[in-house]
């Protein structure tokens, strides 16, 4: 009874029953051939939502309409305009990391600026802001495909202890980002606002502060993102971000993370991103052409959030 | 009496964004003040509008539309191939696409989700529909609707008939009809309408189905002026549609909208592009172009509405 409880007290947890479901369906159809390579690959691609997944994820914390739409623009900025400076050269790896971080404040810094300064809802503001970004990252990229350093090509596609190197960089981050959240006092004055900003603000939180950080966290994480992916696949393309808009929502939201702000998940979002990558990979396997994986990619998140709304409501 | 009502200075503002960026155009390239050159500069605004005024109807219930852009290209789809092959099957699926669109607004509001996952997930379904049903760019308009967009009225373009009667019509619909009061007053206030005794849920249902409606029409349309379609013709028109009821006055919460500022919105939108292209602005920067005219207008906005306000408040 006590175990039975504790699993409806971590809603946490159904992401990852999910993720493991669609696992175990995946391999049994391959008599498990596959098991290895689809757990290397699942933690992989997982990872570049988990990194995207909790930035998103602080801004929906903040409360009703905070989502960033500029994800998929600042990811290929970043990638873009980072593999353009360090131009395969190993020496400017250290170069290339600093534009990525300069990316994702400066992107971060103008977000909040038309929200605050503006006072455009975020989501317009981040999608007017993303359209920019997006001009300026075609305006860089020319078509032109240029190859990460070949160091950091290797690192990002090789393995330690058999798990892939992005995902313990994912790991990594996530553990900052959960002793941020659930340790820190930045975490707490993120939720505080999501919960009732009045309140927070009476309470002498400094909002504008925190929310300022929140969208830069979020667009820094996200140039992490781009950068890493750009690294990964072997160059920028302009419309790599592109499947992380959705995503960076889905995963906060099947995670666990409360839509309306004020409670944040993060073990969630690892649920989410591994069981998002499995279901089109299960898809994949079972031969389900490009149109049909699409259709039921959008029904599976639909149902999982219907699922998950019964569960938050009552 | 009045002159300046708020309301009418808030429909001002986007006249004349019209007005400025027309005067632009015909300053840049006097050949376009004639009649086949108006046609040709506001030819592909009549889907756009239709689209807006969709996404406006989704917007007057506090929700946003994720999904306009792909559920448009089904449309067309579908307007492509079944309407044209098989009027039956055609003119039900279409039938069904608008319940369907009906029943995600009875979704969202009876388990209380967020309209952007919802729509956002539905934007994957539409999409992957789309490519089942047409794989390839193809098919062809149905005589009727080819007819109808390409007739030539005398004195005044297709284009801007269309436009004015779209303007006319949505406005006594959601302005003077009760049923429109209805919907304005569920996106301004939901407890009070629930009070009085009125259906949210079927208000709801009620505005999500014309939602569905308009976005029909918006997809018959296109394929009218474009003769065939394909899985991803009207992708950007998501943007678009949100950003023209935005230009045209609208507010994202509050039921505060304006159907005929929304077909301005939508005009200027269209004008826009080609204004740039005028400005010999490489294609590059034209999307980058576009959130700059979003911010400015919501800059100016922001002007008018502390305006508004001190006037309120004297």
């Amino acid at each position: 009874m006590t175990a039975l409880r504790f699993v409806f007290a971590k809603p946490w947890l159904w992401s990852f029953v999910a993720a493991f479901g669609t696992w175990l369906v995946t391999i049994l159809f391959t008599g498990g051939a596959s098991t290895l390579g689809l757990s290397q690959a699942a933690l992989t691609f997982a990872a570049f939502s988990i990194i995207v997944g909790l930035g998103q994820m602080f801004v929906v914390t903040l409360g009703p309409g905070n989502v960033d739409l500029s994800i998929p623009a600042t990811m290929t900025l970043a990638g873009t305009v980072a593999l353009k400076v360090m131009d395969t050269q190993d020496g400017a790896i250290l170069l290339g990391l600093l534009v990525t971080l300069g990316v994702g404040i400066g992107i971060g810094i103008a977000n909040y600026a038309l929200i605050k300064l503006l006072r455009i809802p975020p989501i317009i503001a981040t999608l007017s802001s993303s359209f920019i970004v997006q001009s300026i990252a075609i305006a860089t990229n020319r078509g032109i495909r240029i190859k990460p350093p070949a160091v950091l090509a290797e690192f990002s596609i090789a393995s330690f202890l058999g798990v892939p190197n992005v995902a313990w960089l994912a790991l990594v981050i996530s553990v900052f980002a959960w002793v941020l959240l659930e340790k820190g006092l930045f975490g707490r004055w993120v939720s505080a606002i999501g919960q009732n900003m009045r309140a927070a603000r009476l309470a002498g939180i400094p909002v504008d502060g925190v929310r300022f950080l929140t969208y830069m966290l979020c667009a820094v994480l996200a140039a992490i993102a781009g950068f890493l992916l750009s690294c990964f696949s072997g160059g920028a393309a302009l419309n790599m971000g592109s499947e992380y808009l959705l995503t960076s929502i889905a995963v906060v939201v099947i995670g666990g993370t409360a839509v309306a702000g004020g409670f944040a998940n993060v073990p969630g979002i690892w649920g989410a991103s591994l069981f998002l990558f499995l279901v089109v990979s299960m898809l994949n396997t079972y031969g389900a052409s490009a149109g049909v994986r699409m259709v039921l990619t959008g029904v599976i998140i639909i149902a999982v959030i219907i699922a998950a709304s019964r569960k938050a409501v009552r | 009496m009045k002159l300046l009502t708020p309301d009418r200075l808030r429909l001002l503002v986007p006249a004349l964004s019209l007005a400025v960026l027309l005067g632009a155009v015909f300053w840049l390239q006097p050949r376009t003040m004639s009649y086949t050159g108006l046609n040709l500069l506001f030819n592909l605004a009549v889907p756009i509008a239709l689209a807006t005024i969709a996404q406006m109807f989704v917007m007057m219930v506090n929700d946003l539309d994720l999904s306009m852009g792909t559920f448009v290209s089904f449309v067309a789809c579908i307007t492509a191939t079944w309407v044209q092959s098989d009027p039956l099957l055609g003119y039900g699926a279409l039938a069904l696409c608008i319940a369907a669109y009906s029943a995600i607004g009875v979704v969202i509001y009876v388990r209380q989700l967020p309209a952007i996952v919802v729509t956002l997930g539905m934007s994957f379904v539409w999409g992957g529909l789309a490519v089942l049903l047409l794989p390839a760019p193809g098919g062809s308009a149905p005589d009727w609707i080819r007819a109808m967009m390409t007739a030539k009225p005398p004195f005044v373009p297709m284009a801007i008939v269309a436009s004015v009667l779209i303007a006319a019509v949505t406005h006594w619909l959601v302005m003077r009809s009760s049923l429109g009061v209805l919907l304005r007053g569920v996106g301004g206030n939901e407890k009070t309408v629930r009070r009085a005794g009125w259906s949210v849920l079927r208000a709801r249902a009620i505005a999500y189905a014309l939602a569905g409606v308009f976005a029909v029409l918006a997809g018959m349309t296109l394929v009218g002026l474009t003769t065939s379609a394909d899985a991803n013709i009207a992708l950007r028109y998501t943007l678009l549609s949100i950003a023209g009821v935005i230009l045209g006055g609208g507010e994202f919460i509050g039921g505060r909208v304006s159907p005929i500022g929304a077909v301005i919105g939508a005009l200027t939108l269209t004008l826009a592009a080609s204004f740039l292209s005028f400005l010999k602005i490489s294609p590059d920067w034209q999307i980058g172009a576009q959130g700059m005219i979003l911010i400015i207008v919501l800059a100016v906005r922001l002007a008018l509405n502390r305006r508004e306000q001190r006037g309120a408040r004297p």
